[in-house]
């Protein structure tokens, strides 16, 4: 892949907060890239590390959290390397942000159009009336009905989807080249979860920006991403296209991921569910950090920590079972495996 | 908002006839015959049934408290005894400068605890954070009368000469009874302030203020602050009534001339109907400001809702 097509390219991202008692490192070496106006989705359990990498981006890490090293090239500039100031500049225009949570994501004393015209004021200087007219064309392009009258209301007087798509709306206001969206819509009803997720790929397409979409939602990915990064435990364990992905993951917790999710297709007895628990961070394993709960783990995961490689197709997995040095069965398929191996 | 004001208004109407009831029955409560005081212990028998029917105090509960309502609305809250003059008048007098008391010392209070509170959590577990919260401490446990009496020491007499020991009227007079007054409300204000910023800053609404792109600056003193004030809204105004009705010590120890001097003056001289009136005037003021503290409270915080 050319370096120029990418949006943003992190490189070996390290994001700790610090306690009395130990660092912990929530992001631990994660690196990936976004190309120019495709969708990149992060899944992982919680506390994989998702949501701190995408504050990272951002650069919004609070105390006692703090990026202690790596890249982040936003169109070859280093973000990590930015003033406050210029990051500023940055933050809402260039690079936007969605959260979770909209019932608690707008300020409460706010009128909606103060909140979305806050954007056009800092970023494009503009006059509080063209920022108010602005902000009403904003309404409307995600879909909100009456505009003219919501501009006037505050958060409260709205619902949860509304919410979010001001949200979308603020966040989207001044035509930013990259869009974080983290868990867009795990706090809303399965009917507005499907209209907002369409709201942001069709104002994808329209904008030409890139998305970078935070879920642990693998059906939201399906539906809306181009690439994805599996991170566990403070590492990306997987790099894929979303293709590939489905059809043949290859890291054991990619696969157990899938396997963990309700199927129609096929009758199951009981859901498949991956066996025991995210290590605490401030309790790694030394080796690979899934090999407590791989089916397939030998010495040497236990020992060792793999490290993220190339495949022959341009994706990346981190396992030993695709390496040279795999003490393991040779002949082991991890997808085709994984259920057998689970059980026995 | 205007169904909200209207409600409010009606809340009050029981809440003043309640003030007017307790204020009314006053009189009858105090140890001792109301006529006998007034006419003088020296007043023969006659004299004193003379004073008892020219009060009205021999007819009905209920007629002596419609005619006292009545003449609460013309404005008419007798005459003092002392001097003969109208309690209106009386009160006229001093108010304003309890009112004006109160309000600078509140002013005072709003703006060193608002700024205090907003360094504090903005800068917190720092040593200017447990500074300026030991020196709010210190505020709060001293007693007024005590500072009062310290700050005359060290700044209205000699060496400093600063300021006049005593009286009211020019600025220079104002400052060191405002400080008196103002420090303890400061410093509550101050604690109340840090910790509602401390809540509100962790808030998801702040992080999306900062992911647009915000100042920090703005993002505490309009995202946050703006929110972190709704609960200050409510004891700067509770600060405030107190204030009128609290000022006698500090009126004391400054010899202002206010309502809190007045009303120990006429309690000494058994002056009720100034007693009476300086008290339903002041609690009125307190069902007023607390009143406005409401419809504030409810311009501020938008989620308030009418029922």
């Amino acid at each position: 892949m050319e370096p120029s097509s990418n949006i943003i390219e992190v490189n070996d991202l390290r994001t700790s907060f610090f306690t009395e008692e130990a660092e912990v490192k929530a992001v631990d070496g994660v690196s990936f890239s976004v190309p120019s106006g495709k969708t990149l989705g992060i899944v992982g359990e919680s506390g994989s590390g998702k949501s701190i990498t995408s504050l990272s981006i951002m650069r919004l890490i609070q105390e006692p959290g703090q990026i202690v090293g790596g890249e982040i090239n936003f169109k070859s500039d280093n973000l990590l390397d930015k003033s406050e100031s210029e990051m500023r500049r940055i933050r809402g225009n260039e690079i936007s942000m969605i959260f979770q949570e909209p019932m608690t994501s707008l300020n409460p004393v706010f009128t909606v159009g103060d909140q979305i015209s806050e954007a056009y004021r800092i970023h494009q200087g503009l006059s509080k009336k063209q920022a108010l007219q602005k902000s009403l064309e904003m309404l409307e392009l995600v879909g909100i009905p009456s505009p003219k009258d919501r501009l006037k209301r505050y958060p409260h007087e709205l619902s949860g989807g509304m919410r979010q798509r001001v949200m979308i709306a603020i966040a989207l206001a001044c035509k930013p080249e990259l869009l974080i969206a983290d868990e867009p819509t795990t706090a809303l009803d399965v009917t507005i979860q499907a209209q907002i997720l369409r709201l942001i790929n069709n104002l994808q397409d329209e904008l030409g920006m890139s998305v970078v979409l935070i879920t642990h939602d693998l059906g939201v990915v399906a539906e809306t991403c181009d690439y994805v990064a599996v991170m566990y435990a403070g590492k990306i364990v997987e790099y894929a296209d979303v293709q590939t992905l489905f059809e043949s993951p290859k890291h054991p917790y990619t696969v157990g991921l899938l396997s963990s999710l309700p199927r129609h297709d096929i009758d199951q007895e009981e859901l498949q569910v991956i066996k025991g628990m995210v290590p605490s961070p401030t309790n790694m394993p030394e080796g690979c950090r899934f090999a407590p709960r791989c089916p397939f783990a030998t010495d040497l995961c236990k020992e060792q920590l793999p490290t993220l490689d190339d495949l022959e197709d341009g994706n990346q997995v981190r396992c030993w079972v695709y390496s040279d040095k795999w003490d393991g069965d040779p002949e082991v398929n991890v997808k085709d495996d994984y259920g057998t191996a689970t059980s026995s | 908002m205007l169904v909200f004001v209207l409600r409010r208004i009606l809340q009050t109407i029981p809440v003043i006839f309640g003030v007017t009831i307790l204020v009314f029955l006053m009189i009858h409560l105090i140890p001792g015959d109301p006529a006998q005081i007034i006419a003088g212990e020296a007043a023969s028998d006659a004299q004193v049934q003379q004073m008892r029917d020219r009060l009205g105090l021999n007819d009905h509960l209920l007629v002596q408290y419609g005619r006292f309502l009545g003449d609460i609305m013309q404005f008419d809250l007798g005459n003092s005894i002392r001097s003969g003059n109208p309690v209106s008048a009386e009160i006229g007098s001093r108010f304003w400068v309890t009112f004006e008391l109160a309000f600078f010392s509140t002013l005072l209070s709003i703006f060193i605890g608002i700024i205090a509170g907003v360094i504090s959590a903005t800068k917190r577990h720092t040593f200017l954070d447990t500074s300026i919260m030991v020196i709010a401490l210190f505020g709060l446990s001293m007693p007024n009368f005590w500072l009062g009496l310290m700050l005359i020491q060290y700044f209205a007499l000699p060496p400093l000469q600063w300021f006049p020991v005593s009286g009211w009227g020019s600025i220079e007079h104002m400052v060191l009874p405002v400080i008196t007054l103002g420090t303890a409300g400061a410093a509550i204000i101050a604690r109340m302030t840090r910790s509602s910023m401390l809540e509100v800053i962790n808030q998801d609404y702040i992080r999306t203020a900062r992911a647009k792109g915000v100042k920090e600056q703005i993002v505490t003193y309009k995202h946050a602050l703006r929110n972190a004030l709704i609960p200050v809204v409510t004891v700067v105004g509770l600060q405030f009534g107190t204030l009128l009705g609290g000022t006698v010590l500090t009126e004391t120890v400054f010899s202002i001339n206010g309502l809190g001097r007045l009303v120990i003056d006429s309690i000494n001289a058994r002056d009720f109907p100034i007693v009476q009136g300086t008290v339903l005037v002041i609690a009125l003021l307190f069902v007023l400001v607390n009143f406005l503290v409401d419809i504030s409270y409810r311009f501020l915080n938008k989620r308030i809702e009418l029922d």
